[in-house]
């Protein structure tokens, strides 16, 4: 998974992409212009970090869910 | 009897063969890339000299590329952890990092969709292919280049030049065209067209079927 690293902890990516979640419900547009991370990237991670409950999906966009926001503190 | 599976080669102006894959930056899909433009390549293998000259040239166009809205996209059938120790040794031996994505197509899946593989220059490795997709993920330019010849990254992004000025503007260009020269006029359809066609005083024109104009 490219945003955890295998012991569990945050990539640098994975941090830029966790602080911008972090703010609330965002697209990967502006999760992209946001931390300056290129569009497949954002969209690939976002994919890795939904079915193992680190994110949401609403709609067209996407908020971390405590378990990912416990990721960060 | 053994099945003999026809594989199509896909075309210019076809959608670009929908593939996920695992790549160095993270597992990607081809709808990943949509809304921007992406340069498919492939290699034949890493640790190997002409296809290292190329990744350090690929990464010295990647800026102008990103310019361009253009993401790079490289392949070849060598594993995750070979590719992860190429570009290592690329960065400890020259300092060019390379700021792309590599797919491991291990299975050849993406490789043999694309046609990367011609048997009559090798049976297991992909030749120096290059795929233009643009940002609705339609093929516009495919490039074949044999194992022994390394690819003109020029040529690449004048490609992408050529046709991001031909959707903005509905042009064609001309031979061995650049960014700033003249354009080719769509030729007319009709006698008429073709008669007012070359009093147009704005254009420069040959004969009616070839005019030119500044963008």
């Amino acid at each position: 998974m490219a945003c955890i690293s295998t012991d569990g902890t945050l990539t640098e990516s994975g941090t830029m992409m966790f602080r911008v979640l972090n703010s609330g419900p965002v697209s990967p547009e502006e999760i992209a212009q946001k931390t300056g991370l290129p569009m497949y990237r954002v969209r690939g991670g976002l994919r890795d970090l939904v079915p193992v409950g680190y994110v949401i999906q609403k709609g067209d966009k996407y908020q971390l869910t405590e378990k990912g926001a416990a990721l960060i503190k | 009897m053994e099945e003999v599976k026809e594989i199509r080669l896909p075309r210019i102006g076809e959608p670009a063969p929908d593939f996920e894959a695992l790549t160095t930056h993270v597992r990607v899909k081809l709808e990943d890339f949509k809304g921007g433009w992406l340069v498919l390549f492939s290699h034949p293998a890493d640790f190997t000299p002409v296809c290292t000259t190329e990744f350090i040239a690929f990464a010295e166009i990647y800026p102008e590329l990103q310019k361009r809205g253009a993401e790079l996209l490289g392949l070849s059938v060598d594993s995750i952890s070979s590719h992860i120790a190429w570009v290592r040794n690329i960065e400890e031996k020259t300092g060019m990092k390379i700021p792309f994505p590599i797919i491991a197509d291990l299975n050849k899946e993406v490789s043999t969709a694309y046609g990367m593989i011609h048997p009559g220059e090798s049976k297991t490795e992909t030749v120096r292919c290059v795929f233009i997709i643009d940002p609705k993920q339609i093929i516009r330019a495919i490039l074949y280049y044999p194992l022994t010849t390394g690819r003109n990254m020029q040529e690449i992004l004048r490609i992408i030049d050529a046709l991001q000025t031909t959707d903005e503007y509905k042009v064609a260009t001309p031979a061995n065209w650049k960014p700033g020269d003249k354009v080719v006029v769509p030729p007319p359809s009709t006698q008429e067209m073709a008669e007012e066609r070359v009093k147009q005083k704005e254009y420069e024109c040959m004969d009616w079927y070839l005019c030119k104009k500044k963008l």
